[in-house]
């Protein structure tokens, strides 16, 4: 890459200290970094959450959280400082020269008003055009950002659009003004993956086309080799590392970067999973779910979502079992219905010569100790109002283990798990993310499950965190002979612990095969899809031939 | 929308007549009756008055008998008759309802322009002094009890201060007309209408300032602060709209009671609206006039729901297209 000789500088970053609000875990959110962003260029600013990534953006903006202040260092922009503008300057500034995307495009946009409405509004704010020409500017703006059938679009409220074509809408809302910077906030961390892919492409298209310099932040390595040009690597507020996206992710020199990148599953197609020859302890026959709502006595027409659809499979003692899709594929309804938090319309799940699909009450309960689920969020799947040792042994006391004997076994998962046994006594706040679902986990081993159904249980930590947990799993399948179905939306994740890899689409299995014959020869479209959406794999398997 | 409308309505319909069955048990089931209550006043309490009294208001036929009649009265929209007043229960209630409508209606509006406007102006300044000082007025309002603050307007706006008056609807003997009527009526109306004002524009005051604080954190008000666009558009546009709901809810809750009156303050205020008619009905166990005015006022609860939930549509795209 020769940026650097041919651009000059449009903005930089010198020194900027942001510090956080007494009490806080560290006294800056940023410390002393410096950065500089050129025209035509996309700088991927890279790290963990709480790294700072956000705030050194929301510091450029002028969107710092009210509590939180820059407290030292300028941001040089067009001969002025960011840092130091009026309110009125910095209004100027503010989407007309800088313009940001968000993370959240189902947040992003307000929810009463119409797509063409809130872009009219950024040409409003900065007294452009009449609102006749606003209008019909929205329309050539989606048509720009790729919305199938833009004049519809414009007339829609964001609810009556998907996920990727609001992420489209407020692209084409930074757009609107030609701003000399994009700053992009995890732009497509919120989406499926094959419309990530898209919205990379859309993003680095335009940034070539209006010749802007884009700071794209992120967490995800992947993306960072599909569209970065330099990358800064960023750890507790500092930067440690920063080059060119070439040299930053084959030459890492900073310990942390090299460590960000080993924990990032790799997509190896020489790997070889032993076949599972053990004896079923799971099949799934002709399950299928259908979700239906409106209607009823006096109701409008019904809704009716075909969330499952004569789903079949088998899982083997000892055996991972992955199920992968995108989001409304019904991944999560399979997981739900093997463990009867929703009932199946019909099909049946044998368990131990039962089918879980038909058991109810005191049947049902013996039944359930033996299949246990782990859930994505760690945040929310913990009582916040009960002591983490109560959590674990709730299970158990439940289903007549005596108190002392639960507590006991308890502490001993803690330690199982990778926790202090004092984590008996403490409250779900206490732990970060990776800690909560370790607890989880501990919690699902509580009932000495024989099969756990874990539903997208890495995918709200950061990838180091990741790493440990899914090192974690693997361990604990080994050692207490478990069997996993492993619900996820991440391939990497998927080709790292399955053995087996079952691909939903709408609902139906459409692809189930070995793992590596599901990565390396794909037998339906949709999987050749999704495993080409994977952000970051052309340039993966470049480097390993 | 005028399928929803029509549902609605049936549902509604259904939702009433269950509404004057139930009503109709619970006061047959309180002890004593019209005629108990008549014949004791009269201090002729013996069984054959008694008998004959009952006879004559039909209470000595079988409860469901009674029931029948009395809801195939209601389908004919006949309330009945009320033969402790004699006079039609319609009649009662319907010279009654423009006084409670007139001061209802009144207090409604300045507790939802009031507290509506408090709670933005108190969440534009959170935590700051004028924050405190009306978050605290407003507390004031709401922890004191009704009845007392109307003795206290009366005493000092009225009796100390004589400058409004402090009962009644209108000047008794004042025989008043045209405009100058309408003005007497409203330097009446100004103490109770705004007693009761001011008691609910608290909970619209604290409504509307948590739910203006609560949106202002919202990802969209971040985005329409990165478009460049100025504080006050994005307060209004933004977050004031979407803050919206949460009072609209309220509002529409608090409008369908705007008939059942209010008790107390047209007690103290000695207002002539359909609470005291009520209040009197209920000592004298005067079935029709009682079962009459739950019945309206259940009607009109069903009827500002509705309204609210038509609101809503039009606030909200996303209940639009569910």
């Amino acid at each position: 890459m020769t940026f650097q000789d041919k651009a000059s500088p449009i903005l930089t970053i010198e020194n900027l200290q942001v510090a956080l609000p007494e009490g806080a875990d560290r006294p800056f959110a940023v410390d002393d970094v410096s950065l500089t962003l050129r025209a035509g260029e996309i700088l991927c600013i890279v790290g963990e959450s709480g790294s700072g990534k956000s705030m050194s953006a929301n510091a450029m903006m002028g969107l710092l959280p009210d509590l939180v202040v820059p407290s030292g260092g300028k941001i040089m922009f067009d001969g002025m400082d960011l840092l130091t503008l009026s309110n009125a300057e910095r209004m100027e500034v503010r989407g007309k020269r800088i313009a940001m995307i968000f993370q959240e495009p189902m947040s992003a946009l307000n929810p009463l008003m119409r797509v063409e409405d809130q872009i009219a509004e950024v040409f409003e704010a900065h007294g452009l055009l009449t609102p006749k020409e606003r209008k019909a500017r929205a329309v050539e703006l989606l048509t720009e950002v790729g919305i199938p059938d833009p004049a519809k679009a414009a007339t829609a409220y964001p609810f009556q659009l998907s996920g990727g074509q609001r992420q489209r809408v407020v692209i084409a809302m930074a757009l609107a003004l030609e701003p000399d910077v994009l700053i992009a906030d995890e732009p497509t961390t919120a989406l499926d993956v094959t419309t990530q892919a898209q919205i990379l492409e859309l993003i680095a298209d335009l940034q070539k086309s209006h010749g802007m310099a884009v700071m794209f932040i992120t967490h995800d390595f992947g993306v960072v080799a599909e569209i970065a040009d330099r990358v800064a690597v960023m750890q507790f507020g500092k930067i440690v590392e920063q080059g060119t996206a070439d040299d930053v992710l084959k030459n890492p020199t900073h310990d942390y970067t090299r460590k960000l990148l080993a924990a990032i599953p790799k997509l190896d197609p020489n790997a070889v999973f032993e076949p599972i020859k053990s004896k079923t302890i799971l099949e799934v026959i002709a399950l299928t779910k259908t979700y239906r709502s409106g209607g009823g006595l006096f109701g409008g027409p019904e809704r009716v979502v075909h969330a499952v659809q004569d789903v079949n499979f088998r899982l083997g003692v000892g055996e991972t079992l992955g199920v992968v899709g995108e989001s409304g594929s019904g991944k999560s309804s399979v997981g739900r219905c093997l463990v009867r938090l929703q009932d199946p319309d019909s099909g049946s799940v044998l368990f131990a010569g039962d089918d879980m699909a038909k058991l109810s009450g005191e049947n049902l309960r013996a039944a359930r100790k033996s299949v246990q689920m782990i859930f994505q969020d760690p945040f929310s799947s913990l009582n916040p109002r009960t002591k983490v040792g109560k959590i674990i042994s709730e299970g158990p006391i439940a289903h007549g283990v005596k108190p002392s004997v639960a507590y006991e076994k308890a502490r001993e998962l803690l330690e199982l798990v990778g926790l202090d046994k004092s984590a008996f006594d403490r409250f779900p706040h206490e732990f970060s993310g990776g800690q909560r679902q370790r607890i989880g986990i501990a919690r699902a081993l509580a009932l000495e499950p024989k099969v756990i159904i874990a539903d997208e249980a890495v995918s709200a930590l950061d990838v180091s965190i990741q790493a440990q947990v899914l090192d974690l799993l693997a361990e604990l399948k080994e050692r207490l002979n478990l069997s996993l179905v492993f619900i996820t939306h991440d391939l990497r994740v998927a080709a790292k612990i399955c053995d087996r890899i079952a691909v939903m689409q709408k609902g139906r299995v459409v692809e189930l095969g070995p793992t590596q014959d599901v990565f390396n020869a794909p037998k339906s479209d949709y999987t050749r899809a999704l495993i080409e959406a994977i952000p970051g794999r052309a340039q993966e398997l470049e480097a390993a031939s | 929308m005028l399928r929803f409308i029509a549902m609605r309505l049936f549902k509604a319909a259904i939702i009433l007549i269950a509404i004057v069955t139930l009503n109709f048990f619970l006061i047959h089931a309180a002890p004593g009756d019209p005629a108990a209550v008549m014949a004791g006043e009269a201090g002729a309490a013996d069984e054959i008055f008694l008998q004959q009294l009952r006879e004559q208001f039909g209470l000595d036929k079988p409860l469901l008998t009674q029931l029948g009649l009395y809801l195939s009265g209601i389908l004919q929209l006949d309330l009945g008759f009320s033969y402790r007043q004699q006079m039609p229960v319609a009649d009662l209630i319907w010279d009654r309802l423009p006084a409670t409508l007139l001061l209802t209606f009144t207090a409604f509006v300045i507790s939802l322009v009031l507290g509506t406007l408090a709670g933005v102006l108190a969440s534009a300044r959170v935590g700051k002094w004028s924050d405190t000082i009306i978050s605290t007025v407003a507390l004031l309002f709401y922890a004191t009890p009704l009845y007392w603050i109307a003795l206290m307007a009366v005493l000092l706006f009225s009796v100390q201060l004589n400058w409004l008056p402090g009962f009644g609807y209108e000047t008794v003997g004042g025989n008043f007309t045209g405009f100058a009527r309408l003005l007497d009526i409203a330097q009446h109306l100004v103490l109770p209408a705004l007693t009761l004002g001011l008691f609910f524009m608290a909970v619209y005051m604290r409504m509307t300032r948590a739910s203006m604080l609560e949106v202002s954190t919202m990802d969209f008000v971040k985005t329409a602060k990165a478009k460049g666009l100025k504080p006050g558009i994005i307060q209004r546009r933004h977050i004031f709209r979407n803050a919206m709901l949460p009072v609209v809810t309220l509002a529409g809750l608090q409008a369908g009671q705007l008939v059942g009156g209010a008790v107390l303050t047209e007690t103290v205020f000695a207002w002539p609206g359909i609470g005291r008619l009520m209040f009197d009905a209920l000592a004298q166990r005067d079935y029709n006039v009682l079962l009459g005015v739950f019945f309206v006022s259940a009607a009109m609860v069903l009827v500002f729901n509705l309204i609210t939930d038509i609101l809503y549509r039009v606030v909200d795209p996303r209940i639009r297209a569910s």
